[in-house]
């Protein structure tokens, strides 16, 4: 293949891949834009554009699916999963990080394990146990079921972030005098609060939309936004549709606000990377 | 911390166990036990032997059906997914500002989840959505498009959540392959394609399954999208919806647990061929040399 | 590509980029250079100086802003690196990780479609020319730092191109392999032959290994000459201070005649040679830790007391502190006492002045 062919090839190639992702990030918006475009219509029928706008349906999305109930219990679901995964995480974090014990790699597999394997799998079992402790359906119980992908998701962001922090300056604390506690207050957890604020917010962001754990989990006043969209959407016959999207319009816009806030601090690729990322040279 | 904690080895009784201890005990009980209960409780049938319930699951043919529906969706899937994600991912290796606009883009689908776009789906992909309107518009399709409550709509809501992931996982494993190497081979004389085929891929394999497996695993435990833009008592019957009927309709929780053991143990299976196919390739660090 | 050729020639070479800032940075400016057949040049220069940036320009790894790379009146610069046929010996060395040691080495004729037999022969040679052999199966992560070095020169040199190109290829290596690897492949490059550019910040590598120099700084040349002439005369005050003219005076020009010049400064008059032009009333003067010996005759004498001794088996590196306060580096054999006062002496002809701002 001569040189010429061989860059007309390679550009007729990369244009097919942009042309790709082109077409999957405008569809994607476009669909978004729809749900939009439509939680403010009057009426819309199969025409471009609706009969006329309104943001009525979003007063009555509010009150039809008891939206201000349905947020609270989302801020303290998710409220408590964060600061839970956190008290707890961290410290297993930095256990990880530091030191070697007995039994590190199958501890390193139970925290792996409920990333991998998918919340529905482990939900229904998970699911009966509570219903046989009486926990189903309660708020308490939707936190808890929340809290088994997220634990181990901030102990595994958090381990190669602690790895990173130089032990020696631990042990130039400890030569200048400091024991344990001061050790941690002036130079470790100064150090650990970036990487804390990073797991905070990604957990945050996953939390929120989070579906089937807490589908499976709740009771009707323990709902999170997602879950309360989801009936919304399956019962979309009865309801009419534009309410719906102004629900859906709800959801997104809290998502992506924290979504927005959460990327400021941290690389896209780690709200989704479940292996370490190999340092580029 | 003092004197007496100075250790050679790893002591049995070792600190470090005091930090791990809550998230270790937390997810034995939340995690491991259930699974374990459901596992046994899956051999107890209301009635009939301690097998009974797994032998109703695969004489039932509207039961075993779902696994074939559920394979039927999430292997084009995880194929379809996968298979785009690698040349965009490996095109958009370099860190330019395209890169970043495209990797943040990308973010959006997947934390927005899959009831979000279940509930895109139906206004835009929809009969008379702005999709079928431009279609008809340009005339590349006439008649009502049915990409809707059927088994088209479950399949592209698969790809809208499942490629961006794919996308994201690839190209951590793209840019943690040490580009020099490719330089490397280009002074030896390999052409694009070579510097692909023979240093790249390789490199790629051990990721790359990974992907695929997390891609299946998570395209085959589908529900939502299987009930809001699909046919859930028709052509997307999935497992994950069967199980969900035992336990929420039924309450047969033993049965449930048994549909949810099967649902796992066919991940398992595709998983574990997929990993033991990856050995034929290399396993080893991804920088090149001094390690 | 061709194997006989009778020169590679550097036309203006040009590397611009822009930083993240936006500002445009020059790396290399206006480079022209002649290499022939069989030489082996280093380029040589501190850190940032450019000298990595012309050898990726030369091996097609980075395009060229300016100007153009011949090989005899082939213009090469167009072509992409795996036209151009160069063997490259890369800093970290780049060894596939993934491949065993003799599927690295073979690599670069694999490529080319040469026969599994001739291939195998060559990479058997090339194994025993850098002494390797028995490692052929390894993967590269089981070999030690030397080994995977003498790898990476294999890999290049097995394709038999006509210019070898290496960068930095010791700078990773501990002292003592280091000079270890120097003799090998200095012995290489006797029997095989083939031209070389090799890139190094090292001056004592430079002037061992080439038979050729070109000094680099700030992406522009200062010098090509010989090893022996960059490291006698230094074609500017920069070119001096990097080749270890550590003693470098701020003077004023006394007096300039055909046989020399006087200048003073320090409390000092010393005699010494123009290497560049003169402009205005100060100058620089440089002059070698080596070259100042103990005596109490000659043109140039100066007195001082020892303060710092740097012992070093031989002879010792120490720091004389003159009157004026001023602290000049010697070499003094055995090992001196600080606080000893001492005469010391140096030629008129290895004290070289250079104008200040001298830059070519």
């Amino acid at each position: 293949m001569n040189p010429a062919m061989q860059r007309w090839g390679e550009r007729a190639w990369g244009a097919l891949l942009v042309g790709l992702i082109t077409l999957f990030i405008v569809n994607v918006g476009l669909m978004v834009a729809a749900v939009a475009t439509n939680s403010f219509a009057r009426r819309w029928l199969g025409t471009w554009l609706p009969d006329g706008y309104t943001t009525a349906w979003y007063a009555s999305a509010w009150k039809e699916f008891q939206l201000g109930d349905v947020l609270w219990v989302t801020v303290e679901v998710v409220l408590a999963v964060v600061v839970l995964s956190i008290l707890i995480g961290v410290p297993a974090a930095y256990a990880l990080a530091r030191r070697e014990f007995v039994g590190k790699r199958l501890v390193l597999l139970l925290f792996l394990l409920p990333l991998i394997i998918p919340p529905f799998t482990y939900g229904i079992p998970f699911a009966t146990v509570m219903y046989r402790v009486g926990l189903a359906g309660t708020l308490p119980g939707v936190i808890l079921a929340n809290l088994i992908p997220a634990l181990p998701f901030v102990i595994l962001v958090m381990t190669p972030f602690i790895e990173q922090i130089d032990p020696n300056l631990e042990s130039a604390a400890r030569v200048f005098g400091a024991g344990t506690a001061r050790m941690f207050i002036y130079v470790l957890a100064p150090l650990l609060m970036p990487g804390i604020l990073a797991a905070a917010l990604l957990v945050l962001v996953r939390t929120i939309g989070l579906f089937e754990l807490t589908f499976l989990t709740a009771g009707p006043d323990s709902q999170t936004l997602v879950v309360a969209l989801y009936y919304a959407v399956f019962a979309a016959g009865v309801r009419a549709p534009q309410s719906v999207d102004a629900m859906a319009i709800v959801y997104m816009v809290v998502t992506l606000v924290w979504l927005l806030l959460a990327l400021r601090f941290v690389n896209p690729t780690q709200l989704v990377s479940r292996v370490r990322e190999q340092p580029a040279h | 911390m003092n004197a007496a904690e100075r250790v050679t080895r790893p002591a049995l009784i070792d600190p470090a166990w005091l930090l791990v201890g809550p998230a270790v005990l937390f997810l034995l009980l939340l995690f491991v036990y259930p699974f374990l209960y459901g596992f046994a409780l899956s051999f107890q049938p209301a009635e009939g032997d301690w097998f009974a319930n797994y032998q109703k699951f695969f004489t039932d043919s509207r039961a075993w059906r779902t696994l074939i529906t559920t394979f039927g969706l999430a292997l084009p899937v995880t194929v379809i997914n996968v298979g785009f994600a690698l040349p965009i991912a490996f095109r958009l290796r370099r860190r330019t500002t395209y890169q970043r606009w495209i990797t943040t883009l990308l973010v959006v689908p997947i934390t927005l989840g899959t009831v979000l776009i279940a509930d895109g789906m139906l206004t835009y992909f929809g009969p008379r959505g702005w999709l079928a309107q431009t279609l008809q518009l340009l005339h590349l399709y006439d008649g009502p498009i049915r990409l809707t409550h059927n088994y088209w709509g479950v399949l592209i809501s698969l790809v809208i959540s499942g490629f961006p992931f794919a996308f994201l996982l690839l190209l951590s494993y793209v840019t943690g392959i040490d580009p020099v190497l490719a330089r490397a081979a280009a002074t030896l004389g390999a052409n694009r394609w070579n510097q692909f085929l023979h240093i790249y891929l390789p490199l790629l394999a051990p990721g790359l399954a990974i992907t695929f497996c997390l891609v299946f695993v998570q395209a085959f435990s589908v529900f939502p999208s299987a009930v809001l833009v699909g046919a859930p008592s028709g052509s997307t019957r999935v497992i994950s919806i069967a199980a969900y009927e035992a336990a929420f309709e039924n309450y047969d929780y033993a049965m449930a647990s048994t549909v949810a053991m099967i649902m796992g143990f066919a991940q398992l299976i595709v998983v574990a061929v997929v990993l033991a196919l990856r050995r034929a390739f290399y396993r080893g660090p991804v920088s090149g040399g001094k390690g | 590509m061709p194997h006989d050729f009778k020169q590679l020639r550097l036309d203006r070479v040009s590397r611009r980029f822009a930083n993240p800032s936006g500002a445009v940075h020059t790396a290399v400016d206006a480079l022209s250079a002649t290499i022939p057949r069989g030489e082996f040049v280093a380029l040589l220069g501190p850190s940032g100086c450019g000298k990595s940036t012309v050898l990726n320009c030369i091996a097609g790894l980075l395009p060229l802003s300016d100007g153009a790379i011949w090989l005899d009146e082939r213009r090469i610069d167009v072509l992409p690196p795996e036209r151009r046929g160069f063997g490259m010996v890369f800093q970290n060395y780049a060894l596939f990780p993934h491949m065993s040691v003799r599927a690295n080495v073979g690599f670069g004729l694999r490529m080319r479609g040469t026969p599994a037999a001739e291939a195998a022969r060559r990479v058997a040679k090339a194994f025993a020319l850098v002494q390797l052999e028995g490692h052929e199966d390894k993967l590269p992560g089981q070999l030690s730092g030397g080994q995977q070095q003498r790898v990476a020169i294999a890999r290049a040199i097995v394709i038999e191109p006509p210019l070898l190109l290496m960068d930095e290829p010791l700078s990773n290596l501990d002292a003592k392999l280091r000079l270890e690897m120097r003799g090998e492949i200095r012995r290489i490059h006797r029997e095989l032959g083939r031209s070389t550019i090799y890139v190094t910040h090292d001056q004592d590598e430079a002037v061992s290994l080439a038979d050729r120099i070109v000094v680099l700084q700030d992406g522009r040349v200062q010098q090509i000459a010989t090893p022996q002439e960059v490291y006698a005369q230094p074609a500017n005050i920069d070119v001096a201070r990097f080749m270890g003219y550590r003693n470098v005076l701020d003077v004023k020009v006394e007096e300039a005649r055909s046989t020399g010049v006087v200048v003073s400064g320090d409390g000092m008059w010393l005699t010494g040679v123009v290497k560049q032009t003169l402009a205005g009333a100060r100058a620089y003067a440089a002059i070698r830790p080596e070259e100042i010996t103990v005596g109490a005759s000659g043109v140039n004498l100066i007195e001082g007391r020892i303060e710092n001794v740097e012992y070093g088996g031989r002879d010792s590196l120490v720091d004389v502190r003159t009157a004026s306060g001023l602290v000049l580096h010697a070499r003094m054999p055995g090992k001196p006492a600080p606080g000893d006062t001492v005469q010391l002496t140096v030629p008129p002809e290895r004290v070289l002045v250079y104008p200040h701002g001298s830059e070519p």
